[in-house]
């Protein structure tokens, strides 16, 4: 018994060495790239990416900071993520009110038009065609938003939600007169926060990580947001980097292994920064999702 | 409510029965309509759209183009692309699902057994923070890790007296990196359903073989894992629905177009994705992604087909 006993401490201690170790895996990276976009460019090319910033240095951060590109590609994201994602949960919220209302006699009909598009879809070609020929969104901002407003997994989310609300506080709103506009704002809507906090985090996520309609839809530099300029910086460094001469041209003028790392320490900053309160949502939404879907 | 209301005139005839739901409900389907069009718009009108796999695309006519029969899916089909294509996409994504399962159960089983709540959150939140950031930014990462000059992969190899590796030029290592990219960024986000799965495991049955004398060990293979295969199969089943589509964010976003890896990168989401940019081939690239949407249609309804015979509740439908 006691011997068991021993062996089940010593097993918890190997598996928090194992976690703390994973733990450190999962950031190393994260604490590379920082360090190394602190660092001094030469000391970059002569000794490669470090852990601890030898030779401190900020040149890269002001270098990106006097340029233009990086305060637009900020305002970029930040209009797509914050309009994208008031946009996404309200047209999300309209729609899952509707399928959970036991009053509309097609509401089964509508869910399954919504969840065939989730087994069934036209893929690239047509989509493009679509955005580019027809609809002509091509170098426009709402290209980020607009074609990707509803997610039927984020839709059925909150259709759970909704759904634990009892039937009998929409009913007696109902009989005192209140229209369904009302109902949703008023009364759905205030009671479900906690999932529409959860489905607007993971929407916003989405449309602040989105690099793949701007990379098939923009081409004005302007209207580039954040991931998309990571992408084409490395793009262009690569084409740079093949180039011996304009190599050589490139690397006594512009530190660009540093500048490129300062860049995704400033895209990634404010998901670090606001992660430790939002987290619990993210995985609330997961755990919910699981649960009843 | 509805026997009250009920509409004798709605049953005469179909249509009118649609328009009188709609006008007793009407602000109900004004909510709904910007959705609605939603979905009509940017998910219905593009599954017409592969009409143009079948047609000699002309962009003065759009999706009105000339029929032409089979031609575009001659090209990709007697070629030898199709089957690296196909082949890539089937082995990656299986190499992800077993991946997948694997590590978020340990970390799940892992994180679980530690006591001290306060260790196994911070630690968890941890392990899960890659899962927020993008695959360019990921992409940024691999360079700095694997780059041959100044990377740190190399950097030790150096140091170890070994040669350095040039992984841009290496199509072999990519699958199992691309796996170990894939383990990192969302193995600790997947394993929060496990944690979920294992909390919900009642704690009478720990109790009970512990009073029997089974150590930590003996419960985690004896209890724990048993009781999670019904998530693995469930999600297992999933995946495969959706193994013949390509990550296409995160191999488009790692290898970009590094042409000398294509043979163990190219799935068919970025194959189909270069014959339209780079070679504006609309009828080709369509008739591949007509190939991928058709098939993988059929793989959808077989999984879901599958999860539903095996849990009634718990398939996509």
């Amino acid at each position: 018994m006691n011997s068991t006993v021993n062996r089940d401490k010593m097993l918890e201690i190997v598996f928090m060495v194992i976690v703390a170790l994973m733990s450190i895996a999962a950031i190393i990276p994260f604490i590379l790239v920082l360090s190394s976009s602190l660092t001094d460019e030469m000391t970059i090319i002569r000794e490669g990416y470090n852990l601890f910033p030898a030779n401190f240095s900020l040149d890269a951060y002001k270098l990106i900071f006097k340029g233009k590109l990086i305060f637009d590609a900020y305002k970029v994201t930040i209009f797509v993520t914050v309009i994208g994602t008031l946009l996404s949960l309200i047209v999300t919220s309209g729609l899952a009110y509707g399928i959970i209302c036991k009053s509309i006699k097609h509401r089964n009909k509508i869910a399954f038009f919504i969840y065939f598009t989730m087994l069934f879809n036209g893929g690239l070609v047509p989509m493009y065609l679509l955005i580019s020929k027809y609809l002509h969104m091509k170098d426009t901002i709402w290209v980020l938003i607009v074609p990707a407003l509803v997610n039927p997994w984020n839709l059925f989310l909150l259709k759970n939600f909704f759904s634990g609300i009892p039937e009998s506080i929409i009913e007696s709103a109902r009989i005192d007169g209140a229209n369904d506009i009302r109902i949703l704002f008023r009364i759905i809507l205030p009671i479900s926060l906690p999932g529409l906090a959860t489905i607007g985090l993971f929407y916003a996520l989405t449309y602040w990580n989105e690099w793949f309609r701007a990379l098939l839809f923009i081409s004005d530099k302007e209207l580039f947001p954040l991931q998309y300029l990571i992408v084409s910086i490395l793009r262009t460094l690569d084409a740079i980097q093949s180039d011996a001469n304009e190599a050589q041209l490139f690397a006594n003028m512009v530190p660009a292994y540093t500048t490129r790392l300062a860049t995704i320490m400033v895209t990634i900053g404010p998901i670090i920064f606001f992660y430790p309160f939002v987290q619990k949502y993210f995985v609330q939404g997961i755990t919910v999702g699981a649960v009843k879907g | 409510m509805e026997s009250i209301a009920k509409p004798t005139v709605s049953e005469i005839t179909r249509g009118k029965g649609l328009l009188q739901a709609i006008q007793r409900n009407y602000l109900i389907y004004l909510i709904m309509l910007p959705g609605i069009l939603f979905f009509l718009v940017f998910s219905y009108i593009p599954m017409l759209g592969l009409v143009i796999a079948f047609q000699d695309y002309d962009p003065f006519k759009g999706f009105m183009s000339d029929f032409n029969g089979l031609k575009n899916f001659e090209f990709f089909f007697t070629s030898n692309d199709w089957l690296t294509v196909t082949f890539n996409t089937l082995y990656l994504n299986f190499l992800f699902i077993v991946a997948g399962t694997v590590f978020p159960i340990l970390i799940a089983i892992l994180i679980t057994e530690v006591r001290s709540r306060i260790y196994a959150k911070i630690n968890q939140s941890l392990i899960i923070l890659p899962h927020f950031i993008s695959w360019p930014v990921v992409s940024m990462f691999i360079i700095a890790f694997f780059a041959v000059d100044g990377g740190v992969v190399n950097q030790m190899l150096a140091g170890f007296g070994m040669e350095k590796v040039n992984f841009n030029t290496s199509p072999d290592v990519w699958p199992p990196l691309l796996v170990l990219m894939r383990v990192w960024k969302e193995a600790g986000f997947s394993a929060v359903l496990y944690i979920a799965t294992i909390a919900s495991i009642d704690t009478e049955l720990y109790e009970a073989a512990r009073m029997d004398g089974a150590s930590r060990m003996r419960c985690i293979m004896h209890i724990t894992i048993p009781l999670l295969k019904n998530t693995v199969i469930l999600l297992t089943l999933l995946a495969l629905g959706r193994i013949f589509f390509g990550d296409f964010g995160m191999i488009y976003a790692i290898v970009g177009d590094n042409a000398t890896l294509y043979p163990t990168t190219d799935v068919i989401d970025t194959y189909v994705f270069r014959a339209l940019r780079l070679n504006g081939d609309f009828g080709m690239s369509a008739a591949v992604g007509f190939y991928q949407s058709v098939i993988g249609f059929i793989l959808v309804l077989g999984a879901n087909a599958l999860a539903k015979k095996y849990d009634k509740g718990s398939a996509l439908f």
